[in-house]
C-alpha cells in the first residue's frame, strides 16, 4: 500500500519537526509495516525549468520519424534570456504551451548527463522532458504538458510537478483493511503521536428518500447495505484534475477518466471501494441477488465468467451486470460518451468476497479490501463524496435522489457495534508489562472505543471501521501495540522439565553419525517422483512403490507422486556429483516416504477439542510415512594413491553398510539372497531382524546404472530405519567372557558353488557346540583345485572355555564335531 | 701345539706367556675399540673371544700345566678373558645404540604424504543445524516434537485458526494431495505438530519441533518448494508475551553469539494473537548498522540495508481458539508459539547465497562442515 505523506498529512495534525524516518518509525512499530520511501524526482540534479513553447518547426527524417525544431523561452535560466533551441521527438504539444526542461548542465534519473549536442542538423541545448524521463511513471506518450497557470518560464519546475514528495509504501497484514486507506493510515498516525485526527469521513450527507434509482437486494447476507447515487449531465471529456491525477499515480494506479479516477480517489482516500455504471446503458432496477446455474457475466477485463451459485450479483433487467463488490461488467462499463453516472457504494460479506475472488482468480483493490472488512458505515459517505468530485470536476449535476436499501441502511436494523469483555488485568497478564487500568482504557480510546469499565471488566464498544476486531485478546493486541512491543521486557518461563531427546530422537543422530563416521555424506532432496523415475529403476508395472500419494498441483507435471522410495532422488544426485567430477560418491539420505492409505481425512470443527474417536478416524486417513535411510556407492569407494590402487564400490559394501548400522545400534541383521528392483538380481540382498524383512542391499542393475548415468556396479541400500530403530532393545544385557587361552582351529570345506556361506557357517556353529567362541570366513577359492560347480571355504575357528585351558583333544573334538555337521547340513567336505 | 697330555714345562708353553697373554688381550681390546659395526663387532667377537681365539686356545693350554703352575696362569688367562668380554659387552651397547639411532633416521617418511584412502563423510548442515536448535531448547528441558509431513488438512489450517475462508489461507500456497476430498495436505508448516502436541499431551507444554515443510514455490536462489522451519510451543499457566521475548532472545544469542537479541513488531497470523514479527540484531554489524569496509572506513552493512536488524520470524501469543479447538483450557493456559526458517538461519550463520545450494546434493557443500555444525 503506497501513501503520498502529503495525503496522509491531510487528515492528521502532524507536527512539523517530525521527520519522515520517525513518522514510518512509529507505524512500522503500531504494526504497518514501511517498506520503503520512494521520493518523486530522486536522481534529477541541476537546472529543471518551466520552459514555453514559442516556435515548433516538424522536420520529417530519412528514417521516417519526423522531430519538431523549437525554441523554447526558458527565462533567464539559461544565462542569456534568449529562447532556448532544443530538438524534440515529441508531438503531443503545440507553440505557447508550458512544458519541463532541463538545461545543459542537469542530471536526469539514471545519471543522464544533458548536454548542448549537435543532432539532426541542429544545436540541442537541453531536452524537453516526459513523466517517464524525470522517473515520474511509466507514460510515455509524450512530454509533459504543464497547466496553463503554471510558474512563469524560467521557474524552477520541481514544485510545479510535486517533485521531492514522499511516499511511503506500507506493507498491510491482511487484519488491518482499514490502514488500505489514506483515512486509517492517518488514525493510526494520530494515535501514535497523540495529535487530533481529522476524519475525512465526517461529512453531512443527504438522507436517503424514495427518489432515488430502485435497487433491492435479494440477499441481505451477502449485501447489507447499498447505496445508489446519480450524476447527470456529467462532462464525460472533463480531464481528472491535476491533484487526484499525481495521487493516484503515487499509490500506483493509472488514471483513466474523470468517472473512473474519482471512483478510485474516494476508495484511497476512505478505504471503501466504489463503483460506477453508466446509467444509461441500465436497464430497469437493480436487484442484488445470487447468481444462478449456467448465468454467465463479461466482467470489466473483457473475460466471460461462468458465475457460481455462490457468487453474489448486481442485475437488471438484462441479468447480472456486475459481480458485487469484486468486478463490475463491461455491459455497463462508464465510457468517453458516458453523461449519466450511477455510483453504487454497498457493504458486500467478506467470505463471499474471498470465496468469489479465489473461485475467479480474481484479485482487485476493490475485492481487496471488501474481503478483508470495511467500515460498514461508509457507503453514504463515499458516495457523496463521490458526487461532490464529480460535480466539481466533471460539470454534472447531482440528482437528489438517494437510494439506500438493506438492513445497514437503518439504526434499527444495522448489525450493532461489536462490544468486546475483557477482565481489565488481561494485557497486563498476556503481554507481561503492568499496565495500569488507565493505560489500557486510554490505549482503546485512541483507537476509537468506546470503553466502560466495572469491577475489573472493561467493556469495549469497537469502531466501526475495525471489523477485525471480535476476540479478547485481539483488544490485547491493541493494547499492546500502542503501549509498544518495544516495552515488552525480556524473561525466561520457568524452567521447563522435560526428558531430553527421545530414545528414537537419540538414535537417528547416531546413525547420522556412524555414516558420516564410514565415509558416507549426507544429502537432502525433494521428494516429488514421477512415473520415469520408476521405468529407470526398472520396476515392474505392478510394483507396490509405483503407487504413490498423488499431488493436485504438482511443481513438475512429470513428478507428480510423492516419493515410496528415495532412491531415484539420490541416484540422480549420485549422478550429479560424478558429472560434476567426482571420481566416487558415497551418500546417504534418510526422509520419510509415503504410502497411500485412501482414506477421507475429515475436517471438523474449532469449537471444541475432536473426541478420541475422531482423532483416530483423522490420524487413520493420513498416508503411512515410515522414515528411510537410502545410501548409494558409486565408483571409487577408497581412494588410489601411493598406498595402492582406488577400491571400487562394490555390493559387499552396500551390505556391510547395513551391517555395520546393526551393530552401532546391538541389533543382530540377517542377510540373505534375494531378487529386488532396482538391484542386481544375483547380487542382491534382503537384510531383516528377527526375520522380518526390512529393506534391501546390494549392486544396482546394470540397467539402472545405465539409466541414471551412474559407473558400472554401482551399489545401493535402502531401508526402513524407523523399523531398525523399533529393533534397538532398550538395554543391552553386558556380555560375559572368559579370560581362558583361545584355542585356534582352521578348517577348509568343499561345497557346491550354490550353498551359502552362512548356511555353511551357521552348520558350523551348530555343530561346534559351546566351546566355539567366533568363526569367520578368511578365504573363498573357486577352480581346478576344487573342481567344476565348487568352491573351497576356509574358516577360522576360535574355541574357549570358560573355566578351564581346552586341552588339545577337547578342541579337536569340537572341531569335528563342527565339520560333520557342516558335511550333514551343507554337503561340505574337508579338504 | 701340544696336546694336554703332552708332559712340558710351562715356561715352553709360550701361548701361556704372560706377555703373550697380555698382548693378546691388548690385541683384542684393541680390536673392539676399532670396531665400527655390530658386524665387524661380531667379526671381532669371534677373532678374540671366540673358540679359535689366541686367548680361548691358551685357555685350553692350561690344563696341560702342572697343577703348581695352573693357578698363575689360569688367573692371568681368565682376567683377560673377564677384561675382553666386558669390552666387547660394552662395544656392543654402543653400537646397538648408535644402529637404532640411525635405523630410526632411516626410517624417517615425509608425513605430509596423503592419507585419505577412505573420502570423509560427512552430515547435511540442515541436520546438524536443526540438531543445534533443538539442543538449545533441550538444554531449557524442551521436548523435540515432531510429525508426519503429508498432513490432514484439519491439523494444518482449520485447527490453527485457519479456516476454509480465512485470508490467510492462499497466503500459504498448499500442495494438495489427490483426491482433494480426501483433505490430506504436505504441511505447509511445522504448526500442525503444536496441534497435534496439545491434543496429545496435558499442559504445561514446552516443545520445540523443527522439520521439514512445503509449499508451491518456483525454486530460486531464495525460494523453493521445500524448505525447513524450526517452531516453539509453550503452554503453561502465566504465559506472557514477555516470556516469548527472553525465549526468543536467549535463542537468538544461543545461536548467533553474545549481544544478539531479538525485536518485535506488530504483525498478522491467525494462529497467534497478538501476533509479531521477529528481528534479530544483525549479526554482521551487531546492530551497529554500519561496517568497516576493510580500510578502516565505516560504510553501511549490506546484509541488514543499515538497518541493523534483520527479519528472522514470526511469533506471538496462542490464539485462544486454537488453545479451543486442540482442548487446552484458555481459562487457565495461556501459550506462545514462534516460527523460523533453518534454512534462512542457517544461511545467515554460515554465509550461502543460493538456498539451491542445500538441495541439490553436491558433496562438497557437506564435507565442508564435517559431521556437526
Ligand atoms: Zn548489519
Amino acid at each position: 500500500m503506497k501513501a503520498p505523506l502529503s495525503w496522509i498529512k491531510e487528515y492528521v495534525d502532524l507536527p512539523a519537526e517530525l521527520g519522515i524516518e520517525e513518522i514510518t518509525d512509529r507505524l512500522t512499530a503500531l504494526g504497518l509495516k514501511l517498506e520503503a520511501i520512494e521520493t518523486s524526482g530522486a536522481g534529477i540534479e541541476g537546472p529543471l525549468v518551466v520552459g514555453q513553447v514559442l516556435t515548433q518547426e516538424p522536420e520529417p527524417q530519412k528514417n521516417g520519424k519526423v522531430i519538431n525544431w523549437c525554441t523554447v523561452d526558458v527565462g533567464d535560466a539559461n544565462g542569456t534570456g534568449e529562447p532556448q533551441g532544443i530538438v524534440c521527438g515529441a508531438h503531443n504539444f503545440k507553440p505557447g504551451d508550458k512544458v519541463v526542461v532541463i538545461l545543459p548542465g542537469g542530471v536526469l534519473p539514471g545519471n543522464f548527463q544533458i548536454s548542448a549536442r549537435k543532432t539532426y542538423g541542429h544545436m540541442s541545448a537541453g531536452m524537453i522532458c516526459s513523466a517517464r524521463e524525470l522517473g515520474l511513471g511509466e507514460e510515455a506518450d509524450g512530454i509533459i504538458v504543464l497547466p496553463a497557470d503554471a510558474p512563469a518560464p524560467g521557474t524552477d519546475a520541481r514544485e510545479a510537478l510535486g517533485l521531492g514528495e514522499e511516499v511511503i509504501e506500507f506493507e498491510i497484514n491482511p487484519d488491518r483493511a482499514y490502514a488500505l486507506s489514506m483515512r486509517g493510515i492517518a488514525r493510526d498516525a494520530a494515535l501514535g503521536f497523540d495529535v487530533p485526527f481529522h476524519d475525512p469521513a465526517q461529512r453531512d450527507v443527504p438522507l436517503a428518500n424514495a427518489e432515488g434509482y430502485p435497487v433491492r437486494i435479494d440477499d441481505e447476507a451477502g449485501c447489507d447495505y447499498f447505496v445508489a447515487r446519480t450524476v447527470t449531465g456529467f462532462d464525460p471529456t472533463a480531464p481528472t484534475p491535476e491533484f487526484i491525477k499525481k495521487r493516484l499515480e503515487q499509490v500506483g494506479v493509472r488514471s483513466i477518466s474523470l468517472g473512473v479516477d474519482v471512483t478510485n480517489y474516494v476508495m484511497f482516500e476512505l478505504g471503501h471501494p466504489i463503483h460506477a455504471y453508466d446509467k444509461a446503458k441500465l436497464a430497469g432496477p437493480i436487484v442484488v441477488r445470487r447468481a444462478h446455474e449456467g448465468e454467465k457475466l463479461t466482467t470489466l477485463d473483457d473475460t466471460v465468467r461462468e458465475l457460481d451459485p455462490e457468487d453474489l450479483v448486481v442485475c437488471d433487467d438484462t441479468g447480472p451486470i456486475g459481480m458485487g463488490g469484486v468486478m463490475g461488467g463491461a455491459s455497463t462499463e462508464i465510457s468517453k460518451t458516458t453523461t449519466d453516472v450511477l455510483i453504487e457504494v454497498a457493504h458486500w460479506d467478506p467470505r463471499s468476497m474471498f470465496r468469489t475472488g479465489r473461485r475467479h482468480k480474481l484479485t482487485s483493490e476493490a475485492g481487496k479490501r471488501n474481503e478483508r472488512g470495511v467500515d460498514p458505515l461508509l457507503p453514504p459517505i463515499a458516495a457523496d463524496r463521490v458526487v461532490e468530485l464529480l460535480v466539481e470536476h466533471g460539470g454534472g449535476v447531482a440528482e437528489p435522489g438517494v437510494t439506500e436499501v438493506g438492513p445497514g441502511a437503518s439504526l434499527e436494523t444495522r448489525k450493532p457495534p461489536t462490544t468486546i469483555t475483557i477482565p481489565i488485568s488481561l494485557p497486563t497478564r498476556i503481554i507481561g508489562i503492568e499496565l495500569d487500568d488507565e493505560t489500557v482504557v486510554k490505549s482503546l480510546e485512541l483507537i476509537g472505543a468506546r470503553v466502560k469499565v466495572e469491577d475489573g471488566t472493561l467493556t469495549a464498544t469497537v469502531p466501526t471501521y475495525r471489523p477485525d476486531l471480535n476476540d479478547p485478546y485481539d483488544l490485547v493486541e491493541e493494547v499492546a501495540r500502542i503501549v509498544g512491543y518495544d516495552k515488552v521486557p525480556s524473561v525466561l518461563p520457568r524452567r521447563a522439565t522435560g526428558g531430553g531427546l527421545t530414545r528414537a530422537q537419540q538414535l537417528r543422530r547416531r546413525i547420522g553419525r556412524a555414516l558420516a563416521g564410514a565415509g558416507l555424506v549426507e544429502v537432502v532432496d525433494f521428494p516429488f517422483v514421477g512415473e520415469a523415475d520408476f521405468d529407470r529403476l526398472g520396476l515392474s508395472a505392478d510394483d507396490v512403490l509405483r503407487r504413490t500419494v498423488k499431488l493436485a498441483n504438482p511443481l513438475n507435471s512429470e513428478e507428480p507422486g510423492y516419493a515410496t522410495t528415495l532412491l531415484p532422488g539420490l541416484l540422480k544426485v549420485a549422478a550429479r556429483n560424478i558429472s560434476r567430477g567426482q571420481d566416487g560418491v558415497s551418500l546417504f539420505e534418510t526422509a520419510t516416504v509415503a504410502f497411500p492409505v485412501d482414506q477421507a481425512a475429515p475436517i471438523y470443527g474449532v469449537d471444541r477439542r475432536p473426541s478420541a474417536e475422531e482423532m483416530e478416524k483423522l490420524l487413520a486417513a493420513i498416508p503411512r510415512q515410515p522414515l528411510h535411510l537410502a545410501v548409494v556407492l558409486a565408483g571409487e569407494r577408497t581412494r588410489g594413491g601411493w598406498w595402492g590402487a582406488a577400491e571400487t564400490a562394490s555390493w559387499s559394501d552396500a551390505i556391510d553398510v547395513v551391517r555395520r548400522l546393526g551393530a552401532e545400534l546391538g541389533v543382530p541383521v540377517e542377510v540373505a539372497s534375494a531378487s529386488r528392483a532396482p538391484w542386481h538380481p544375483g547380487r542382491c540382498a534382503v537384510v531383516s531382524i528377527d526375520g522380518v524383512e526390512f529393506g534391501h542391499a546390494g549392486e544396482l542393475h546394470p540397467n539402472v546404472c545405465k539409466a541414471f548415468g551412474l559407473p558400472a556396479r554401482s551399489a545401493a541400500v535402502e531401508i526402513d530405519l524407523d523399523h531398525l530403530i523399533s529393533k534397538v532393545p532398550a538395554t543391552a544385557a553386558g556380555p560375559v567372557f572368559s579370560t581362558m587361552p583361545v584355542a585356534k582351529e582352521d578348517v577348509a570345506l568343499t561345497v557346491s558353488v550354490d550353498v551359502t556361506v552362512a548356511a555353511v557357517e551357521a552348520a558350523l556353529r551348530e555343530g561346534a557346540g559351546e566351546l566355539l567362541e567366533t568363526v569367520r570366513l578368511f578365504d573363498v577359492y573357486e577352480g581346478d583345485q576344487v573342481g567344476e560347480g565348487k568352491k573351497s571355504l576356509a574358516f577360522a575357528l576360535r574355541f574357549r572355555a570358560p573355566d578351564r585351558t581346552l586341552k588339545a583333544e577337547e578342541t579337536a573334538a569340537a572341531r569335528e564335531a563342527a565339520v560333520a555337521k557342516a558335511a550333514e547340513l551343507t554337503g561340505a567336505v574337508q579338504r | 701345539m701340544s696336546g694336554p697330555n703332552t708332559d712340558y714345562d710351562p715356561v715352553e708353553v709360550t701361548p701361556l706367556k704372560a706377555e703373550e697373554v697380555e698382548a693378546a688381550r691388548d690385541a683384542a681390546l684393541k680390536a673392539i675399540d676399532a670396531a665400527t659395526s655390530l658386524e665387524e663387532l661380531k667379526q671381532t667377537r669371534l677373532d678374540h673371544a671366540g673358540d679359535r681365539s689366541p686367548l680361548a686356545l691358551a685357555n685350553r693350554e692350561i690344563g696341560a700345566l702342572p697343577p703348581a703352575a695352573r693357578k698363575d696362569a689360569g688367573q692371568r688367562v681368565g682376567k683377560a678373558r673377564g677384561a675382553v668380554n666386558q669390552a666387547l659387552a660394552a662395544r656392543q651397547k654402543v653400537l646397538e645404540a648408535e644402529h637404532e639411532a640411525r635405523m630410526l633416521v632411516e626410517e624417517t617418511v615425509d608425513v605430509t604424504l596423503p592419507t585419505d584412502r577412505v573420502p570423509a563423510g560427512g552430515r547435511h548442515p540442515l541436520t546438524t543445524g536443526a540438531e543445534y536448535i533443538a539442543d538449545i531448547f533441550v538444554a531449557m528441558g524442551w521436548e523435540v516434537a515432531e510429525g508426519p509431513l503429508i498432513e490432514a488438512e484439519w491439523l494444518n489450517f482449520d485447527a490453527l485458526n485457519l479456516g476454509p475462508d480465512h485470508p490467510a489461507r492462499t497466503m500459504q500456497d498448499t500442495f494438495w494431495t489427490e483426491p482433494a476430498e480426501n483433505h490430506v495436505v504436505l504441511r505447509t508448516h511445522t504448526s500442525p505438530v503444536q496441534a497435534r502436541t496439545m491434543l496429545t499431551r496435558e499442559a504445561p507444554i514446552y516443545v520445540v519441533c523443527p522439520g521439514r515443510v512445503f509449499r508451491t514455490d518456483e525454486y530460486d536462489a531464495t525460494h523453493s518448494p521445500m524448505f525447513h522451519q524450526v517452531e516453539g510451543l509453550a503452554i503453561d499457566e502465566g504465559i506472557s508475551m514477555a516470556n516469548l521475548k527472553g525465549t526468543l532472545d536467549h535463542f537468538a544469542t544461543q545461536m548467533f553469539g553474545e549481544g544478539i537479541v531479538t525485536r518485535f513488531r506488530p504483525s498478522y497470523f491467525p494462529f497467534t494473537e497478538p501476533s509479531a514479527e521477529v528481528d534479530l540484531t544483525c549479526f554482521v554489524c551487531r546492530g551497529a548498522q554500519v561496517v568497516d569496509a576493510g580500510d578502516g572506513q565505516m560504510i553501511t552493512c549490506r546484509t541488514c540495508k543499515g538497518e541493523g536488524w534483520i527479519e528472522w520470524g514470526g511469533c506471538g501469543i496462542v490464539n485462544p481458539r486454537v488453545l479451543v479447538a486442540c482442548g487446552v483450557d484458555p481459562e487457565k493456559y495461556s501459550g506462545f508459539a514462534f516460527g523460523m526458517g533453518i534454512d534462512r538461519t542457517l544461511m545467515f550463520r554460515t554465509g550461502l547465497s543460493d538456498l539451491r545450494t542445500l538441495f541439490e546434493g553436491d558433496v562438497r557443500l557437506t564435507t565442508a562442515f564435517g559431521s556437526e555444525l
